[in-house]
């Protein structure tokens, strides 16, 4: 059966439902089981935001409440999942990953290659990501290319609750450490979800829009940007297609390149600051890849190279949205 | 420690200790309104029942002498001596506000009063605290630097590193845990190994009191004599102030975590500034004049932060080394 339900309520079913098939699978993170032991109602919060609300009542002792220490439980998840107990961690915010880094960037991420191939690490990190809550400076930020850069960490940003849930799905039957970027400014979006368990496999982008002119690749907070400027465009007789990435790594390079060989057009729009994001990463590989096949100079989008600021009018003006990506297009058409 | 008594302290420092923390008081109910009424911006933690804290502390040091704060940070701004009128603006994220609306309610700071900053990262202040006290002890002219965190924050393994250099250097630092009893819903024993953080402290070889945070005088003394110590070169040490969190975690929590009655009972039994008020010796007509100050200060606070500009556009590229 399909519903409509929210991103946010598509990620809970996936952990609800992974945990009722695997007896093993542990979920850390703070207050995810929100205020057991504290004197008054049991599983009131879930996380900061509720993702996981509920899911102690029906699962119990797996869903363990960490002290707010990223440092000692995300690696603690780490050794966890080597040690044969699948983890879903929660890193609230991106921003918070500072303070755990060296367990995901030099450990996790290192020892299935250090350690001969012998080493499998069924991890996933959950943490939210973007702009727009005016959450400011150190609640916002989109961090999703520095995980990517990194070899041995696959990395995950859906746009959609039906993405969200079979990529989450997949994500915690990997065998290795997924960071599973979480765009919170979409959490309340709603959309169809099947009610039963599915896998989305990683590495597979989706084509949002089809269209003939102008290829515009982003993912996660973008999408749905992207999508009404494509509208709009249509409006003005511009085709576009969108390509919704899905998994920054691994990154289906090919779909990509197949969408620029048809439209000979690329946009390329990420909402991380503009230095070695995931749209000058796109640019490069298309123009290394089918340089003849385009008609002109690909366009990136981003955000401004500054820290999210708090002023909601600043805030507004920060984030990437429909015009910038409309202008770019027009750019490539001209 | 046992302290009693009140006689050794200055009518002036007493009505100004009571303006600080009313201040307190008054600009975070406002605030709690505000928020519910959808005026203001953002994630909001606020301060009020911790007043004690922070006055009892701040009332030692001087602008010479530098704070590090947390995402709970009015509190600490306005003990600080932190402009009123500034901060309901960065608040409220307008022109005229203390970072120039680009901080928000969780990075509040004002480097000339010594207040290094409200954080959103837990933990993160003790390093930089560290650093400012080191500065304190090389300057060597006795000013000393205060970290404060919660019962849940002051675990990040960033603090408990600051604690063995604090330690090791010998800084002029005072880490003060405020125990709320909470780290959002959850109870302070599910995120500390220890029930009294002087133990904690005895481990890192720092000594250690433990004070009733809701009682003015009790933390106002102890803290005396930990700053005097601390400036006469004895070195790093802790203080923790047993506390009740009135509102929720952040505005629009419902705190159904706690138990029943524990909020009801925390306003109406543990209000620091009920008993200060109690017991602090000056006249009703002293403290009212001072609430009617302080009542029109805020109002005037929030009419002036609601009439002020958002910020200009170009304004966004400023403040980074490089933009683009
Ligand atoms: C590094 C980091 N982890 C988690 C959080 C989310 N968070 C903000 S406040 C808080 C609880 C803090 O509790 P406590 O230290 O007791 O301070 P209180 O809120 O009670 O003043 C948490 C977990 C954060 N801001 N930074
Ligand atoms: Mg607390």
């Amino acid at each position: 059966m399909t519903r409509h339900i929210s991103l946010k309520s598509a990620i809970t079913e996936a952990l609800d439902q992974e945990m009722a098939r695997d007896p093993k699978l542990l979920i850390f993170g703070q207050d995810t089981a929100g205020g057991v032991d504290a004197g008054g109602e049991t599983d009131t919060w879930g996380g900061v935001l509720g993702v996981t609300r509920g899911l102690y009542t029906r699962h119990g002792d797996r869903v363990i409440d960490a002290p707010p220490t990223e440092m000692a439980y995300v690696g603690a998840a780490v050794g966890a999942a080597l040690s044969g107990f699948p983890v879903v961690a929660e890193v609230p915010f991106i921003d918070f990953m500072g303070v755990c880094f060296d367990q995901l960037l030099s450990q996790a991420a290192k020892m299935r290659y250090m350690f001969g191939g012998t080493a499998e690490i069924p991890l996933v990190v959950r943490t939210m990501v973007g702009a727009g809550i005016n959450g400011a400076a150190q609640h916002s930020q989109m961090l999703t290319a520095m995980f990517t850069h990194i070899p041995g960490l696959k990395v995950v940003c859906p746009s959609t609750p039906h993405d969200a849930k079979g990529l989450m799905i997949e994500a915690i039957r990997d065998r290795g450490p997924v960071i599973f970027c979480e765009p919170k400014y979409l959490y309340e979006t709603t959309g169809p979800v099947a009610e039963a368990p599915y896998a989305i496999p990683f590495g597979q982008a989706h084509l949002a829009r089809e269209g003939r002119d102008v290829s515009i690749v982003t993912y996660g907070p973008m999408v749905p940007r992207a999508l009404e400027a494509a509208t709009r465009l249509a409006e003005t007789g511009i085709e576009t297609e969108v390509i919704d990435l899905r998994t920054l790594s691994p990154l289906d390079i090919a779909t990509v390149l197949k969408s620029v060989q048809k439209t000979g057009r690329l946009v390329a729009a990420d909402e991380a600051h503009p230095r070695c994001n995931m749209a000058t990463d796109i640019v490069a590989r298309v123009t290394g890849q089918c340089f003849t096949s385009l008609k002109s100079a690909p366009q990136m989008v981003s955000a401004p190279h500054t820290p999210v600021p708090f002023s909601p009018v600043l805030e507004k003006a920060y984030i990437p949205g429909a015009e910038q990506i409309m202008a770019a297009v027009t750019r490539t058409m001209s | 420690m046992n302290h009693t008594g009140k006689t050794d302290i200055s009518h002036d420092t007493l009505l100004s200790a009571y303006r600080r923390m009313k201040t307190i008081r008054a600009f975070e109910n406002r605030l709690h309104e505000d928020f519910k009424a959808g005026i203001v911006p953002g994630f909001t933690h606020l301060y009020a029942g911790q007043e004690a804290v922070a006055v009892g502390i701040c009332s030692h040091l001087t602008d010479q002498d530098q704070i590090a704060s947390t995402h709970r940070g009015h509190g600490h701004c306005i003990a600080k001596g932190v402009d009123v009128m500034a901060m309901m603006k960065e608040i409220h994220g307008r022109q005229g506000g203390i970072c120039k609306g680009k901080g928000g309610s969780m990075h509040i700071a004002d480097l000339s009063k010594g207040m290094l900053g409200a954080n959103g990262i837990l933990g993160a202040g003790a390093p930089l605290a560290c650093g400012a006290a080191l500065a304190d002890k090389l300057e060597g002219k006795g000013h000393v630097a205060v970290v404060f965190g919660g019962d849940g924050g002051v675990n990040e393994g960033a603090v408990l590193e600051s604690m063995n250099l604090a330690s090791v250097w010998k800084l002029p630092l005072m880490f003060v845990v405020e125990n709320n009893g909470y780290a959002q819903s959850t109870p302070q024993h599910r995120t500390t190994s220890v029930s009294s953080y002087e133990d904690r402290a005895r481990g890192f070889g720092m000594p250690a009191v433990t004070v009733d945070g809701l009682d003015f005088f009790a933390v106002y003394r102890a803290a005396g004599e930990l700053i005097a110590r601390m400036r006469a070169g004895g070195g790093p040490v802790l203080l923790e102030c047993r506390t009740v969190r009135f509102y929720g975690h952040f505005e629009g929590d419902t705190q159904r975590y706690r138990p029943a009655g524990d909020v009801k009972n925390a306003w109406e039994e543990r209000d620091c500034l009920r008993r200060f008020a109690r017991t602090s010796g000056l006249s009703p007509a002293e403290l009212e004049a001072v609430d009617r100050d302080v009542e029109q200060l805020v109002d005037a606070s929030v009419q002036e932060a609601l009439k002020a500009p958002h910020p200009a556009l170009n304004e966004l590229h400023d403040g980074v080394y490089v933009s683009y």
